[in-house]
């Protein structure tokens, strides 16, 4: 059966998506995650979709179902390394990635996600962020 | 008496390309610095040689026959080549018009005794020819049109240089008009060194955008819409009054841009973002 | 290429992606056209079980491009204006599927009849 790995680390989540995925692994991906989140409690889950060449309305959603979902079993998301042409194409679809957190690479994926557990003030928060304007 | 044109041509090639040469060669605009006389005969004798391979009884009436394939694609090949050497159409069009001569002379000499062949001859070779001068402009306009193509993507790529002005933080001055077209280079250039500097802060300078109308604002908006999705922040800066008018006349929401009035100020949010500090000490040239 | 069950959406992207690497498209527009026609086929396994794909290479002057045609046998669509609103659905997604397509490619063109199936039919130019 084919499955996404979810890897854990410390109080996060980590999930790498190497293949272009078709509709049945990503709500596969979407199932898991959430257990996951509710077996291990972690309090952040970090995607890494720069493998991704397409990401289409599906996947979106998929995505953004995962930060919601999430965000109310009290773990944050964010979306890393997504390709340029992905994001200008996501744009154009008309599609933005409600209830994620966006950052550029792995690294700084982390940072984010610390910073949003360890309950930093709001404002001063923006830092290397993408601020959900529904904050 | 009908003589065999191809015969009688293919038996005087020597001849024709000497007077062809000699033809070009006399022509005053000869341009020696642009190309040599060897390389000249060289191409004159290949159109020559697969001209006179296509001409025969039929085929000399039909100038859309197969049999001239060759012929054009060869004398493609030239006119465009010309046309990038930055040759101008006369001396393209002399290369054609000479070989036109050269062979008519051949012809009238050869067929001198027979006025009514040699009539229907020059005629036929004449459009012919014509043709081939038509094929080389058109071809020539296309490689001039290839030139023109090639700058204006240049131009395009200059126009929006992407500046990395600190340590995370790039720079875009847009000047000129923004169009769809031109949106999707700077959103493409942008987003591109975002991930290989692995800036976090993107500042969208307009400052040189003449006029901002909805659809150019909504060529913004996208911009910052795909900068957020790839992790990173947008300033809009250097809103001029004029800008700030329309915008609120045209009822355009930028409310959820951070947009700052000048470069320097944008600038300065980014530092503050990034919780870096100016001081006076350290010399910044920003302030 | 036909298409029947989900697992042949990936392999149809690859196809249009060899395509598009072929004429020279730039990755831009190669991510926008296999978008499109991942929203084009999902909308076509969802409604109508599947259907008939074809990829072509067309050409218009010195531009290249690429046109898929997505025809299928399905229930068809009754309102084709409402169904390039942004945000209508009759299923459960988001309904960006047709709206957002449609300004992904350069020409969009869509043909249904209720009962008898849909085709959509659009054109990704390589500069453009």
């Amino acid at each position: 059966m084919d499955r996404i790995p979810i890897l854990r680390m410390g109080k996060f989540l980590l999930v790498t998506i190497q293949i272009d995925l078709y509709d049945r692994l990503a709500t596969n991906l979407e199932t898991d995650l959430v257990y996951m989140v509710n077996k291990t409690g972690a309090r952040g889950v970090l995607i890494d979709i720069s493998a991704l060449s397409i990401v289409d309305s599906f996947m979106g959603r998929i995505l953004g179902n995962i930060g919601s979902m999430a965000r109310i079993m009290d773990a944050e998301t964010v979306v890393v390394g997504m390709q340029p042409a992905v994001a200008i194409t996501l744009v154009e679809l008309g599609l933005e990635l409600k209830g994620v957190h966006t950052a550029l690479n792995v690294e700084k994926g982390m940072e984010l996600l610390q910073k949003k557990i360890n309950g930093l003030d709001d404002e001063e928060d923006e830092i290397a962020a993408n601020e959900d304007s529904t904050d | 008496m009908k003589q065999d044109i191809s015969k009688l041509l293919q038996k005087k090639k020597k001849s024709i390309l000497e007077d062809w040469m000699h033809l070009q060669l006399a022509d005053a605009g000869l341009r020696e610095d642009l190309m040599s006389n060897d390389e000249l005969r060289e191409q004159s004798a290949e159109l020559l040689d697969s001209l006179l391979k296509g001409i025969n009884d039929k085929t000399i009436n039909d100038f859309n026959s197969d049999e001239f394939a060759p012929v054009y694609e060869i004398l493609s090949g030239i006119s465009i080549s010309r046309a990038r050497q930055g040759f101008s159409p006369r001396e393209t069009g002399i290369f054609v018009f000479s070989l036109k001569d050269a062979l008519l002379k051949t012809i009238v000499t050869e067929l001198s005794n027979d006025q009514g062949a040699l009539l229907e001859t020059i005629v036929s070779v004449n459009k012919l020819l014509d043709n081939l001068g038509i094929v080389t402009f058109e071809t020539f306009i296309k490689g001039r049109e290839e030139v023109i193509l090639r700058q204006t993507d240049e131009i395009a790529e200059i126009s929006t240089p992407v500046i990395q002005v600190w340590d995370g933080i790039l720079a875009l001055p847009i000047i000129g008009t923004l169009d769809s077209a031109r949106t999707q280079v700077v959103m493409e250039n942008l987003l591109q060194h975002i991930v290989e500097t692995g800036s976090t802060i993107a500042i969208l300078d307009i400052s040189g955008v003449p006029a901002v109308d909805s659809l150019v604002a909504q060529h913004i908006i996208k911009t910052v819409a795909a900068t957020r999705l790839m992790g990173a922040e947008c300033i809009i800066s250097g809103i001029r009054p004029e800008i700030a008018q329309t915008v609120v006349h045209l009822g355009i929401d930028l409310s959820n841009i951070v947009t700052k009035a000048s470069l320097a100020s944008a600038l300065k949010h980014a530092f503050a973002m990034l919780r870096l500090d100016v001081k006076r000490i350290q010399k910044e040239k920003e302030k | 290429m036909k298409i029947e069950k989900e697992q042949d959406v990936v392999p149809f992207r690859n196809r249009v992606k060899e395509y598009a690497v072929r004429i020279g498209m730039s990755v831009v527009n190669q991510t926008k056209l296999i978008t499109a026609a991942s929203e084009l086929v999902r909308n076509m396994l969802k409604y109508a079980n599947g259907g008939n794909t074809i990829i072509e290479v067309i050409s218009e002057g010195r531009n290249s491009g690429i046109r898929l045609i997505f025809q299928d046998k399905g229930p068809g669509i009754k309102d084709i204006d409402l169904a390039m609103k942004d945000g209508f659905s009759t299923g459960k997604s988001l309904g960006l599927g047709l709206p957002g397509a449609k300004r992904l490619v350069n020409e969009f063109e869509i043909k249904s009849s209720v009962g008898e199936g849909t085709t959509v039919s659009i054109i990704k130019w390589k500069n453009g």
